[in-house]
Protein backbone atom coordinates (compact mmCIF):
# COMPACT_ATOMS: atom_id res chain seq x y z
CA UNK A 1 0.00 0.00 0.00
CA UNK A 2 1.60 3.23 -1.05
CA UNK A 3 0.95 6.83 -0.11
CA UNK A 4 -1.69 7.31 -2.80
CA UNK A 5 -3.88 4.58 -1.29
CA UNK A 6 -3.70 6.46 1.98
CA UNK A 7 -4.83 9.64 0.20
CA UNK A 8 -7.75 7.80 -1.38
CA UNK A 9 -8.84 6.28 1.91
CA UNK A 10 -8.65 9.64 3.69
CA UNK A 11 -10.83 11.26 1.03
CA UNK A 12 -13.32 8.41 1.34
CA UNK A 13 -13.41 8.69 5.13
CA UNK A 14 -13.97 12.44 4.96
CA UNK A 15 -16.85 11.88 2.54
CA UNK A 16 -18.40 9.22 4.78
CA UNK A 17 -18.09 11.55 7.79
CA UNK A 18 -19.85 14.32 5.86
CA UNK A 19 -22.65 12.05 4.70
CA UNK A 20 -23.05 10.76 8.26
CA UNK A 21 -23.53 14.31 9.54
CA UNK A 22 -26.09 15.06 6.81
CA UNK A 23 -27.92 11.79 7.49
CA UNK A 24 -28.01 12.50 11.22
CA UNK A 25 -29.10 16.13 10.81
CA UNK A 26 -31.89 15.32 8.38
CA UNK A 27 -33.11 12.05 9.94
CA UNK A 28 -36.71 12.25 11.14
CA UNK A 29 -35.55 11.12 14.58
CA UNK A 30 -33.68 14.38 15.12
CA UNK A 31 -36.43 16.64 13.79
CA UNK A 32 -38.31 17.31 17.01
CA UNK A 33 -35.16 17.87 19.01
CA UNK A 34 -33.80 20.36 16.49
CA UNK A 35 -37.14 22.17 16.19
CA UNK A 36 -37.17 22.59 19.95
CA UNK A 37 -33.59 23.82 19.91
CA UNK A 38 -34.35 26.37 17.20
CA UNK A 39 -37.22 27.75 19.30
CA UNK A 40 -35.33 27.59 22.58
CA UNK A 41 -33.85 31.08 22.22
CA UNK A 42 -37.30 32.60 22.62
CA UNK A 43 -38.21 32.50 26.27
CA UNK A 44 -41.59 33.48 27.65
CA UNK A 45 -41.61 37.17 26.94
CA UNK A 46 -39.88 36.88 23.59
CA UNK A 47 -41.98 33.84 22.72
CA UNK A 48 -45.11 35.99 22.84
CA UNK A 49 -43.49 38.49 20.51
CA UNK A 50 -42.62 35.63 18.19
CA UNK A 51 -46.13 34.16 18.26
CA UNK A 52 -47.54 37.60 17.55
CA UNK A 53 -45.26 38.05 14.56
CA UNK A 54 -46.10 34.60 13.19
CA UNK A 55 -49.80 35.38 13.44
CA UNK A 56 -49.22 38.63 11.66
CA UNK A 57 -47.54 36.78 8.80
CA UNK A 58 -50.18 34.05 8.67
CA UNK A 59 -52.93 36.58 8.08
CA UNK B 1 -28.86 34.46 46.66
CA UNK B 2 -29.43 37.28 44.21
CA UNK B 3 -26.54 35.95 42.18
CA UNK B 4 -28.47 32.78 41.56
CA UNK B 5 -31.42 34.59 40.06
CA UNK B 6 -30.01 37.05 37.58
CA UNK B 7 -27.68 36.91 34.61
CA UNK B 8 -24.28 38.58 34.76
CA UNK B 9 -24.82 41.46 32.34
CA UNK B 10 -22.06 43.59 33.81
CA UNK B 11 -19.28 42.00 31.77
CA UNK B 12 -21.51 42.06 28.68
CA UNK B 13 -22.15 45.79 29.18
CA UNK B 14 -18.45 46.49 29.63
CA UNK B 15 -17.47 44.65 26.47
CA UNK B 16 -20.40 46.10 24.50
CA UNK B 17 -19.43 49.69 25.33
CA UNK B 18 -15.75 49.02 24.66
CA UNK B 19 -16.68 47.57 21.25
CA UNK B 20 -17.86 51.03 20.23
CA UNK B 21 -14.81 52.74 21.74
CA UNK B 22 -12.28 50.39 20.13
CA UNK B 23 -14.24 50.48 16.89
CA UNK B 24 -13.69 54.23 16.71
CA UNK B 25 -10.01 53.94 17.67
CA UNK B 26 -9.25 51.11 15.22
CA UNK B 27 -11.11 52.68 12.31
CA UNK B 28 -9.55 56.08 13.02
CA UNK B 29 -6.09 54.54 12.72
CA UNK B 30 -7.31 52.88 9.52
CA UNK B 31 -8.38 56.25 8.10
CA UNK B 32 -5.02 57.75 9.09
CA UNK B 33 -3.01 55.08 7.26
CA UNK B 34 -5.35 55.26 4.28
CA UNK B 35 -4.61 59.00 4.19
CA UNK B 36 -0.87 58.29 4.45
CA UNK B 37 -1.04 56.16 1.31
CA UNK B 38 -2.57 59.10 -0.55
CA UNK B 39 -0.48 61.80 1.16
CA UNK B 40 2.75 60.09 2.30
CA UNK B 41 4.01 63.22 4.05
CA UNK B 42 1.40 62.56 6.76
CA UNK B 43 3.87 60.39 8.67
CA UNK B 44 5.65 63.67 9.55
CA UNK B 45 8.97 61.82 9.35
CA UNK B 46 8.24 60.42 12.81
CA UNK B 47 9.17 56.74 13.17
CA UNK B 48 6.18 55.82 15.33
CA UNK B 49 3.76 57.44 12.91
CA UNK B 50 4.97 55.48 9.90
CA UNK B 51 2.64 53.23 7.95
CA UNK B 52 4.66 50.15 8.84
CA UNK B 53 4.06 50.65 12.56
CA UNK B 54 0.49 51.96 12.43
CA UNK B 55 -0.77 49.28 10.07
CA UNK B 56 -0.47 46.42 12.62
CA UNK B 57 -2.02 48.77 15.17
CA UNK B 58 -5.01 49.22 12.85
CA UNK B 59 -5.44 45.51 12.06
CA UNK B 60 -5.04 44.38 15.66
CA UNK B 61 -7.34 47.12 16.95
CA UNK B 62 -10.18 46.37 14.57
CA UNK B 63 -9.86 42.58 14.71
CA UNK B 64 -8.99 41.88 18.34
CA UNK B 65 -10.11 45.05 20.15
CA UNK B 66 -13.29 45.93 18.21
CA UNK B 67 -14.20 42.48 16.87
CA UNK B 68 -12.89 40.75 19.98
CA UNK B 69 -14.90 42.91 22.36
CA UNK B 70 -18.03 42.38 20.26
CA UNK B 71 -17.45 38.62 20.44
CA UNK B 72 -16.81 38.60 24.19
CA UNK B 73 -19.97 40.66 24.76
CA UNK B 74 -22.23 38.54 22.57
CA UNK B 75 -20.78 35.12 23.43
CA UNK B 76 -21.01 35.78 27.17
CA UNK B 77 -24.57 37.08 26.72
CA UNK B 78 -25.73 34.25 24.48
CA UNK B 79 -24.17 31.51 26.62
CA UNK B 80 -26.14 32.75 29.64
CA UNK B 81 -29.41 33.34 27.77
CA UNK B 82 -29.45 29.98 25.98
CA UNK B 83 -28.19 27.94 28.96
CA UNK B 84 -30.52 29.68 31.43
CA UNK B 85 -27.71 30.04 33.93
CA UNK B 86 -25.45 32.80 35.23
CA UNK B 87 -21.76 32.81 34.28
CA UNK B 88 -19.88 30.49 36.63
CA UNK B 89 -17.76 33.26 38.12
CA UNK B 90 -18.11 37.04 38.26
CA UNK B 91 -14.46 37.40 39.25
CA UNK B 92 -13.27 35.38 36.28
CA UNK B 93 -15.52 37.47 34.02
CA UNK B 94 -13.96 40.67 35.40
CA UNK B 95 -10.50 39.18 34.89
CA UNK B 96 -11.27 38.41 31.25
CA UNK B 97 -12.53 41.95 30.67
CA UNK B 98 -9.66 43.80 32.34
CA UNK B 99 -7.06 41.35 31.02
CA UNK B 100 -8.24 41.88 27.46
CA UNK B 101 -8.25 45.68 27.87
CA UNK B 102 -4.69 45.53 29.21
CA UNK B 103 -3.58 43.48 26.20
CA UNK B 104 -5.14 46.06 23.85
CA UNK B 105 -3.38 48.93 25.62
CA UNK B 106 -0.05 47.06 25.51
CA UNK B 107 -0.55 46.48 21.79
CA UNK B 108 -1.26 50.19 21.28
CA UNK B 109 2.01 51.04 23.04
CA UNK B 110 4.33 48.40 21.58
CA UNK B 111 3.36 48.61 17.88
CA UNK B 112 4.17 52.32 17.42
CA UNK B 113 7.47 51.65 19.24
CA UNK B 114 8.26 49.08 16.59
CA UNK B 115 8.17 46.10 18.96
CA UNK B 116 6.80 43.33 16.78
CA UNK B 117 7.34 39.67 15.94
CA UNK B 118 6.37 40.69 12.37
CA UNK B 119 3.93 37.83 11.82
CA UNK B 120 0.77 39.23 10.26
CA UNK B 121 -2.13 39.41 12.77
CA UNK B 122 0.22 37.86 15.37
CA UNK B 123 2.59 40.80 15.74
CA UNK B 124 2.41 40.97 19.53
CA UNK B 125 5.73 40.07 21.15
CA UNK B 126 6.15 37.07 23.41
CA UNK B 127 5.43 38.60 26.87
CA UNK B 128 2.07 39.86 25.58
CA UNK B 129 1.48 36.52 23.84
CA UNK B 130 1.79 34.83 27.24
CA UNK B 131 -0.75 37.26 28.71
CA UNK B 132 -3.13 36.54 25.82
CA UNK B 133 -2.81 32.83 26.61
CA UNK B 134 -3.75 33.33 30.27
CA UNK B 135 -6.76 35.53 29.46
CA UNK B 136 -7.91 33.17 26.74
CA UNK B 137 -7.78 30.15 29.04
CA UNK B 138 -9.81 32.11 31.61
CA UNK B 139 -12.35 32.93 28.89
CA UNK B 140 -12.54 29.26 27.86
CA UNK B 141 -13.15 28.18 31.46
CA UNK B 142 -15.83 30.84 31.83
CA UNK B 143 -17.58 29.87 28.60
CA UNK B 144 -17.39 26.08 28.75
CA UNK B 145 -17.91 26.04 32.53
CA UNK B 146 -21.18 27.90 32.02
CA UNK B 147 -22.28 25.46 29.32
CA UNK B 148 -21.54 22.57 31.66
CA UNK B 149 -23.89 24.05 34.26
CA UNK B 150 -26.70 24.67 31.77
CA UNK B 151 -30.34 24.14 32.68
CA UNK B 152 -31.43 23.53 29.10
CA UNK B 153 -31.22 20.14 27.34
CA UNK B 154 -29.68 21.30 24.07
CA UNK B 155 -26.57 23.37 23.36
CA UNK B 156 -27.84 25.97 20.89
CA UNK B 157 -25.98 26.12 17.55
CA UNK B 158 -24.55 29.61 18.24
CA UNK B 159 -22.65 28.13 21.18
CA UNK B 160 -21.15 25.44 18.95
CA UNK B 161 -19.73 28.13 16.70
CA UNK B 162 -18.41 30.12 19.67
CA UNK B 163 -16.96 26.94 21.20
CA UNK B 164 -15.11 26.04 17.98
CA UNK B 165 -13.78 29.59 17.84
CA UNK B 166 -12.47 29.54 21.41
CA UNK B 167 -10.73 26.17 21.02
CA UNK B 168 -9.26 26.91 17.61
CA UNK B 169 -7.95 30.35 18.51
CA UNK B 170 -6.18 28.78 21.51
CA UNK B 171 -4.55 26.21 19.23
CA UNK B 172 -3.59 28.75 16.54
CA UNK B 173 -2.18 31.19 19.06
CA UNK B 174 0.02 28.60 20.73
CA UNK B 175 1.37 27.02 17.56
CA UNK B 176 2.03 30.18 15.54
CA UNK B 177 3.57 32.09 18.43
CA UNK B 178 6.11 29.41 19.30
CA UNK B 179 9.11 31.72 19.44
CA UNK B 180 12.44 32.10 21.18
CA UNK B 181 13.23 35.39 22.92
CA UNK B 182 16.62 36.53 21.63
CA UNK B 183 17.44 37.47 25.23
CA UNK B 184 18.43 33.81 25.51
CA UNK B 185 21.33 34.68 23.20
CA UNK B 186 22.19 37.95 24.88
CA UNK B 187 19.77 40.12 22.86
CA UNK B 188 16.71 42.22 23.72
CA UNK B 189 13.99 41.01 26.09
CA UNK B 190 11.39 42.39 23.74
CA UNK B 191 12.27 40.53 20.60
CA UNK B 192 11.93 36.94 19.52
CA UNK B 193 12.31 34.69 16.52
CA UNK B 194 9.95 31.99 15.33
CA UNK B 195 11.02 28.42 16.07
CA UNK B 196 10.08 27.34 12.53
CA UNK B 197 12.45 27.63 9.57
CA UNK B 198 11.76 29.16 6.14
CA UNK B 199 8.83 27.80 4.15
CA UNK B 200 7.54 25.88 7.20
CA UNK B 201 7.33 29.15 9.10
CA UNK B 202 5.42 30.70 6.21
CA UNK B 203 2.99 27.77 6.15
CA UNK B 204 2.44 27.87 9.92
CA UNK B 205 1.88 31.63 9.69
CA UNK B 206 -0.80 31.30 7.00
CA UNK B 207 -2.38 28.28 8.59
CA UNK B 208 -2.76 30.68 11.52
CA UNK B 209 -3.67 33.66 9.36
CA UNK B 210 -6.40 31.99 7.39
CA UNK B 211 -7.90 30.28 10.39
CA UNK B 212 -7.91 33.58 12.23
CA UNK B 213 -10.18 34.63 9.35
CA UNK B 214 -12.05 31.32 9.48
CA UNK B 215 -12.60 31.00 13.19
CA UNK B 216 -12.20 34.48 14.66
CA UNK B 217 -13.78 36.51 11.86
CA UNK B 218 -16.18 33.88 10.55
CA UNK B 219 -17.23 31.06 12.90
CA UNK B 220 -17.55 33.32 15.93
CA UNK B 221 -19.54 35.98 14.07
CA UNK B 222 -21.75 33.20 12.66
CA UNK B 223 -22.49 32.35 16.29
CA UNK B 224 -23.59 35.96 16.71
CA UNK B 225 -25.66 35.69 13.54
CA UNK B 226 -27.42 32.47 14.62
CA UNK B 227 -28.67 34.20 17.74
CA UNK B 228 -29.38 37.78 16.74
CA UNK B 229 -30.89 37.24 13.28
CA UNK B 230 -33.63 34.88 14.55
CA UNK B 231 -34.11 37.08 17.62
CA UNK B 232 -34.48 40.29 15.64
CA UNK B 233 -36.65 38.63 13.00
CA UNK B 234 -38.79 37.13 15.76
CA UNK B 235 -38.74 33.68 14.21
CA UNK B 236 -36.51 30.61 14.59
CA UNK B 237 -33.64 30.06 12.20
CA UNK B 238 -34.73 28.94 8.69
CA UNK B 239 -33.32 25.42 9.08
CA UNK B 240 -31.74 24.19 12.26
CA UNK B 241 -30.71 21.02 10.44
CA UNK B 242 -28.85 23.04 7.85
CA UNK B 243 -27.11 24.90 10.66
CA UNK B 244 -25.79 21.58 12.01
CA UNK B 245 -24.38 20.56 8.61
CA UNK B 246 -23.12 24.14 8.16
CA UNK B 247 -21.18 23.93 11.42
CA UNK B 248 -19.42 20.62 10.83
CA UNK B 249 -18.68 21.29 7.15
CA UNK B 250 -17.34 24.79 7.81
CA UNK B 251 -15.00 23.96 10.67
CA UNK B 252 -13.55 20.87 9.01
CA UNK B 253 -12.91 22.64 5.71
CA UNK B 254 -11.45 25.95 6.90
CA UNK B 255 -8.44 24.29 8.55
CA UNK B 256 -6.90 23.39 5.17
CA UNK B 257 -7.37 26.54 3.12
CA UNK B 258 -4.34 28.47 4.42
CA UNK B 259 -1.85 27.60 1.63
CA UNK B 260 -3.76 29.82 -0.84
CA UNK B 261 -1.91 32.73 0.79
CA UNK B 262 1.34 31.23 -0.52
CA UNK B 263 0.64 30.50 -4.19
CA UNK B 264 3.75 30.57 -6.38
CA UNK B 265 6.11 30.65 -3.41
CA UNK B 266 8.66 28.16 -2.04
CA UNK B 267 5.75 26.17 -0.60
CA UNK B 268 5.51 22.73 -2.31
CA UNK B 269 3.15 22.71 -5.31
CA UNK B 270 0.91 19.98 -3.93
CA UNK B 271 0.32 22.03 -0.76
CA UNK B 272 -0.68 25.04 -2.86
CA UNK B 273 -3.12 22.91 -4.86
CA UNK B 274 -4.55 21.41 -1.67
CA UNK B 275 -5.14 24.90 -0.28
CA UNK B 276 -6.79 25.97 -3.51
CA UNK B 277 -9.13 22.96 -3.62
CA UNK B 278 -10.18 23.33 0.00
CA UNK B 279 -10.79 27.04 -0.57
CA UNK B 280 -13.11 26.17 -3.44
CA UNK B 281 -14.97 23.60 -1.33
CA UNK B 282 -15.44 26.30 1.32
CA UNK B 283 -17.94 28.06 -0.91
CA UNK B 284 -20.54 25.39 -0.10
CA UNK B 285 -20.67 25.63 3.72
CA UNK B 286 -20.23 29.42 3.56
CA UNK B 287 -23.20 29.89 1.30
CA UNK B 288 -25.19 27.29 3.24
CA UNK B 289 -24.80 29.48 6.31
CA UNK B 290 -25.55 32.68 4.45
CA UNK B 291 -28.73 31.24 2.92
CA UNK B 292 -29.77 29.90 6.32
CA UNK B 293 -29.42 33.35 7.84
CA UNK B 294 -31.13 35.30 5.07
CA UNK B 295 -33.97 32.78 4.64
CA UNK B 296 -34.78 33.13 8.33
CA UNK B 297 -36.59 36.24 7.15
CA UNK B 298 -38.70 34.34 4.63
CA UNK B 299 -42.30 35.29 5.22
CA UNK B 300 -41.23 38.38 7.15
CA UNK B 301 -39.39 40.35 4.50
CA UNK B 302 -41.56 43.39 5.23
CA UNK B 303 -39.62 43.82 8.48
CA UNK B 304 -36.62 44.98 6.46
CA UNK B 305 -38.56 48.10 5.52
CA UNK B 306 -39.10 49.21 9.09
CA UNK B 307 -36.28 47.69 11.12
CA UNK B 308 -32.84 49.22 10.48
CA UNK B 309 -31.21 46.70 12.87
CA UNK B 310 -32.46 43.83 10.76
CA UNK B 311 -31.18 45.68 7.71
CA UNK B 312 -27.67 45.76 9.23
CA UNK B 313 -27.84 42.03 9.92
CA UNK B 314 -29.18 40.99 6.53
CA UNK B 315 -26.85 43.25 4.55
CA UNK B 316 -23.96 41.83 6.59
CA UNK B 317 -24.97 38.38 5.38
CA UNK B 318 -25.06 39.65 1.79
CA UNK B 319 -21.49 40.94 2.18
CA UNK B 320 -20.58 37.60 3.76
CA UNK B 321 -21.96 35.84 0.68
CA UNK B 322 -20.06 38.17 -1.62
CA UNK B 323 -16.72 37.81 0.09
CA UNK B 324 -17.04 34.04 0.47
CA UNK B 325 -17.63 33.84 -3.27
CA UNK B 326 -14.75 36.18 -3.99
CA UNK B 327 -12.36 34.34 -1.63
CA UNK B 328 -12.52 30.92 -3.30
CA UNK B 329 -12.28 32.61 -6.69
CA UNK B 330 -9.12 34.47 -5.65
CA UNK B 331 -7.69 31.20 -4.28
CA UNK B 332 -7.67 29.72 -7.79
CA UNK B 333 -4.03 29.82 -8.82
CA UNK B 334 -4.57 31.51 -12.17
CA UNK B 335 -6.76 34.23 -10.63
CA UNK B 336 -4.31 34.59 -7.77
CA UNK B 337 -1.57 35.19 -10.30
CA UNK B 338 -3.31 38.47 -11.07
CA UNK B 339 -4.74 39.36 -7.67
CA UNK B 340 -1.97 38.46 -5.25
CA UNK B 341 -0.07 41.32 -3.59
CA UNK B 342 -2.47 43.84 -5.11
CA UNK B 343 -5.16 46.06 -3.59
CA UNK B 344 -7.73 43.50 -4.69
CA UNK B 345 -6.75 41.50 -1.59
CA UNK B 346 -7.21 44.61 0.55
CA UNK B 347 -10.65 45.15 -1.00
CA UNK B 348 -11.59 41.51 -0.38
CA UNK B 349 -10.53 41.67 3.25
CA UNK B 350 -12.53 44.83 3.85
CA UNK B 351 -15.63 43.53 2.15
CA UNK B 352 -15.44 40.76 4.75
CA UNK B 353 -14.25 42.84 7.68
CA UNK B 354 -16.43 45.93 7.20
CA UNK B 355 -19.33 44.44 5.28
CA UNK B 356 -19.69 41.22 7.23
CA UNK B 357 -17.90 41.39 10.58
CA UNK B 358 -18.48 45.03 11.46
CA UNK B 359 -22.06 45.16 10.19
CA UNK B 360 -23.20 42.00 11.96
CA UNK B 361 -21.51 43.27 15.16
CA UNK B 362 -23.10 46.69 14.91
CA UNK B 363 -26.54 45.23 14.18
CA UNK B 364 -26.21 42.84 17.11
CA UNK B 365 -25.05 45.61 19.44
CA UNK B 366 -28.00 47.82 18.50
CA UNK B 367 -30.24 44.89 19.47
CA UNK B 368 -28.26 44.03 22.61
CA UNK B 369 -27.42 47.36 24.26
CA UNK B 370 -31.01 48.41 25.11
CA UNK B 371 -31.60 45.02 26.77
CA UNK B 372 -28.52 45.47 28.95
CA UNK B 373 -29.76 48.82 30.18
CA UNK B 374 -33.43 47.98 30.63
CA UNK B 375 -34.59 49.99 27.62
CA UNK B 376 -37.12 49.03 24.97
CA UNK B 377 -34.87 50.13 22.17
CA UNK B 378 -32.08 52.46 21.13
CA UNK B 379 -32.47 56.20 21.71
CA UNK B 380 -33.03 56.85 18.01
CA UNK B 381 -34.06 54.36 15.37
CA UNK B 382 -33.64 57.12 12.79
CA UNK B 383 -29.94 57.42 13.67
CA UNK B 384 -29.49 53.65 13.24
CA UNK B 385 -30.93 54.09 9.78
CA UNK B 386 -28.55 57.00 9.03
CA UNK B 387 -25.64 54.90 10.33
CA UNK B 388 -26.71 52.04 8.08
CA UNK B 389 -26.69 54.16 4.92
CA UNK B 390 -23.51 56.09 5.74
CA UNK B 391 -21.67 52.85 6.46
CA UNK B 392 -23.03 50.95 3.46
CA UNK B 393 -22.00 53.74 1.08
CA UNK B 394 -18.60 53.93 2.80
CA UNK B 395 -18.01 50.19 2.40
CA UNK B 396 -19.04 50.25 -1.25
CA UNK B 397 -16.66 53.17 -1.93
CA UNK B 398 -13.90 51.28 -0.19
CA UNK B 399 -14.25 47.92 -1.89
CA UNK B 400 -15.10 49.21 -5.36
CA UNK B 401 -12.02 51.46 -5.42
CA UNK B 402 -9.78 48.65 -4.22
CA UNK B 403 -11.15 46.21 -6.80
CA UNK B 404 -10.44 48.57 -9.66
CA UNK B 405 -7.09 49.58 -8.26
CA UNK B 406 -6.11 45.95 -7.59
CA UNK B 407 -6.92 44.71 -11.07
CA UNK B 408 -5.16 47.71 -12.57
CA UNK B 409 -2.09 47.05 -10.44
CA UNK B 410 -2.06 43.36 -11.37
CA UNK B 411 -2.34 44.14 -15.07
CA UNK B 412 0.39 46.80 -14.93
CA UNK B 413 2.79 44.53 -13.09
CA UNK B 414 2.40 41.67 -15.53
CA UNK B 415 2.49 43.75 -18.73
CA UNK B 416 5.58 43.04 -20.84
CA UNK B 417 6.90 44.53 -24.06
CA UNK B 418 7.64 42.47 -27.16
CA UNK B 419 11.27 42.18 -26.12
CA UNK B 420 10.32 40.75 -22.70
CA UNK B 421 11.05 43.86 -20.64
CA UNK B 422 8.44 45.22 -18.19
CA UNK B 423 6.11 47.82 -19.68
CA UNK B 424 5.70 49.75 -16.42
CA UNK B 425 8.08 50.50 -13.59
CA UNK B 426 6.75 49.86 -10.08
CA UNK B 427 6.55 53.57 -9.38
CA UNK B 428 4.29 54.06 -12.39
CA UNK B 429 1.84 51.58 -10.87
CA UNK B 430 1.99 53.45 -7.55
CA UNK B 431 1.21 56.69 -9.32
CA UNK B 432 -1.79 55.09 -11.02
CA UNK B 433 -3.21 54.20 -7.58
CA UNK B 434 -3.58 57.76 -6.30
CA UNK B 435 -7.22 58.43 -7.31
CA UNK B 436 -8.29 55.07 -5.88
CA UNK B 437 -6.46 55.69 -2.63
CA UNK B 438 -8.40 58.93 -2.33
CA UNK B 439 -11.76 57.18 -2.86
CA UNK B 440 -10.75 54.50 -0.37
CA UNK B 441 -9.90 57.23 2.15
CA UNK B 442 -13.36 58.77 1.60
CA UNK B 443 -15.02 55.38 2.13
CA UNK B 444 -13.07 54.92 5.35
CA UNK B 445 -14.09 58.37 6.58
CA UNK B 446 -17.77 57.51 5.98
CA UNK B 447 -17.44 54.28 7.96
CA UNK B 448 -15.78 56.20 10.79
CA UNK B 449 -18.50 58.87 10.75
CA UNK B 450 -21.00 56.03 11.10
CA UNK B 451 -19.20 54.84 14.22
CA UNK B 452 -19.44 58.33 15.74
CA UNK B 453 -23.18 58.36 15.01
CA UNK B 454 -23.40 55.02 16.79
CA UNK B 455 -21.41 56.29 19.75
CA UNK B 456 -23.81 59.26 20.13
CA UNK B 457 -26.84 56.98 19.90
CA UNK B 458 -25.39 54.56 22.44
CA UNK B 459 -24.50 57.41 24.77
CA UNK B 460 -28.04 58.80 24.65
CA UNK B 461 -29.43 55.29 25.25
CA UNK B 462 -27.35 54.43 28.28
CA UNK B 463 -26.59 57.84 29.85
CA UNK B 464 -29.48 57.98 32.29
CA UNK B 465 -30.51 54.35 32.10
CA UNK B 466 -29.99 51.98 34.99
CA UNK B 467 -27.95 48.86 34.24
CA UNK B 468 -30.35 45.93 34.03
CA UNK B 469 -29.70 42.34 35.05
CA UNK B 470 -32.50 40.14 33.79
CA UNK B 471 -33.86 37.36 35.94
CA UNK B 472 -33.12 33.80 34.91
CA UNK B 473 -36.37 32.06 33.93
CA UNK B 474 -37.48 29.19 36.14
CA UNK B 475 -36.86 25.72 34.75
CA UNK B 476 -39.87 24.84 32.63
CA UNK B 477 -39.27 21.18 32.05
Amino acid sequence: MDYNDFRGITTLLAMIAFLAVVWWAYSSRSKRRFDNAANSIFDTEEKQLHDASVKEVDK
Amino acid sequence: MQNQQTYNYKVVRQFAIMTVVWGIVGMLVGVIIAAQLRWPELNFDTPWLTFSRLRPLHTNAVIFAFGGSALFATSLYIVQRTCHVRLISDKLAAFVFWGWQLIIVLAAITFPLGITSSKEYAELEWPIDLLVTVVWVAYAILFFGTIMKRKTPHIYVALWFFGAYILTIALLHLVNNAELPIALYGGSWLQSYSVYPGAIDAMVQWWYGHNAVGFFLTAAFLGMMYYFVPMQAGRPVYSYRLSVVHFWALISTYMWAGPHHLHYTALPDWTQSLGMVFSLILLAPSWGGMINGIMTLSGAWHKLRTDPILRFLIVSLSFYGMSTFEGPMMAIKTVNELSHYTDWTVGHVHSGALGWVAMVSIGSLYALIPKLFGRDGMYSSKLIDVHFWVMTIGVVFYIASMWISGVLQGLMWRAVNADGTLTYSFVESVEAMYPFYFVRFLGGVLVLVGMFIMAYNVWKTVADAKPANDAIPAVAH
